[in-house]
């Protein structure tokens, strides 16, 4: 039975300009899967778990969040912050026996760049092999 | 003020396996300040519990609320206000909110969704240390502000032990001797005379060993 994932994007202002600077028909020649819904904001620093949480509870198969170069953010911590934050989600899906796979955080530079659709490729092949979060009683 | 720290995900999850109606109920306070039962943390065990339900294909609904404080009858009878609307609360204060709902909700069935572990500061952003044990008869003016009955991993009062190495607690390198910190500090702030008394050996009904302690204060009794 084929399975299409639901995978729910957070980036950063900064590292979603790609996205904004291109049509979502041009995203998608570049190759981003259309099964992946991008939501913005202004700095994953200020993403907080519950958000990532609700998105599971939503029935997303997977979370992805993308911001700054650590070294680098654009509000000095913002990634980093996220990061840590990611590391706890992970460590409650595990928990929870849903799989810390199912969420991750990608770093990558800010503006134009093809790592930014790279790492939707990335999370959506992930997350078809792994099948839905919620199996059955989704 | 008293830190604590959230339960395994699971292990609550265990707790209202049962329940159709679940309260999240935080407290403002303490935990508030040590991010484990306020608000932020309210929703975020209020989600986990659901994504738990729903990958065990159970139904479950849970609310969220949160009390200026659970230790006080007064702010404990708002619970009210949820009437109807859970069978069962899941408390993320410390365990003396959780007694204080059980004590004085005749009904209500209460579980803890943290462990409470000490009394204690922040030592930095998100590092919290011990403080005090609330040994009920404080001995810190003779020991220069320093708990040795916490702080000291035997509790001595005439310390250090022999297991004291370069100002370390032989219980770990990381961990400081307090009793070198005593002795330090006794001689920065002028009282290093004060190392020379003989602490008597220590009474320890004031402490827990007592059985449980009440304060009364007939001043302020009505
Ligand atoms: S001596 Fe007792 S009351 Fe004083 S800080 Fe230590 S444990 Fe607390
Ligand atoms: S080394 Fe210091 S802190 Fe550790 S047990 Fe001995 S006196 Fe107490």
């Amino acid at each position: 039975m084929s399975f299409t994932p639901d995978i729910q994007a957070f980036c950063c202002h900064y590292t979603s300009q790609q996205a904004i600077a291109e049509a979502a028909e041009q995203l998608k020649a570049d190759g981003m899967p259309e099964n992946v819904t991008l939501n913005r904001v202004v700095c994953t620093g200020k993403l907080q778990e519950v958000t990532i949480l609700k998105a599971f509870e939503n029935g997303a198969d997977g979370v992805f969040v993308v911001g700054c170069p650590e070294e680098t953010c654009h509000n000095r911590k913002g990634s980093a912050r996220a990061a840590k934050r990611v590391i706890a989600i992970k460590n409650s899906l595990e928990e929870l026996g849903l799989g810390s796979d199912r969420a991750e955080m990608f770093h990558t530079e800010r503006g134009f760049h093809p790592e930014f659709v790279t790492a939707a490729q990335t999370m959506n092949d992930r997350i078809t092999a792994m099948g839905p979060a919620f199996g059955d009683s989704k | 003020m008293i830190v604590a720290k959230r339960k395994p995900v699971n292990e609550i999850l265990e707790m209202v396996k049962d329940a159709k109606k679940v309260l999240v109920l935080g407290c403002r306070s303490c935990v508030s300040v040590c991010s484990a039962g306020g608000e932020r943390e309210v929703e975020i065990l209020a989600s986990l519990i659901r994504i738990g339900m729903k990958k065990a294909g159970k139904k479950i609904k849970v609310i969220e609320g949160s009390l200026v404080r659970q230790c006080d009858k007064e702010f404990i009878a708002s619970i009210d206000d949820w009437k109807g609307k859970y069978d069962a609360i899941v408390s993320t204060a410390c365990g003396v909110g959780v007694n204080f709902i059980a004590n004085l909700r005749e009904k209500d069935v209460v579980y803890p969704a943290l462990n409470t572990t000490f009394m204690g500061g922040s030592e930095e952003q998100g590092i919290w240390a011990e403080q005090c044990a609330g040994c009920g008869d404080c001995v810190l003016h003779l020991t220069g502000g320093l708990c040795p009955v916490v702080r000291c991993a035997k509790s001595l009062m005439n310390g250090p032990c022999g297991g004291s190495v370069g100002g370390h607690c032989e219980i770990h390198s990381s961990v400081d001797c307090v009793w070198q910190n005593i002795h330090d500090r006794m001689d920065a702030i002028g009282q290093s005379a004060g190392m020379d008394r003989i602490a008597p050996i220590r009474d320890w009904s004031t402490s827990t060993h007592g059985g449980p302690r009440t304060e009364v204060r007939d001043d302020l009794t009505v």
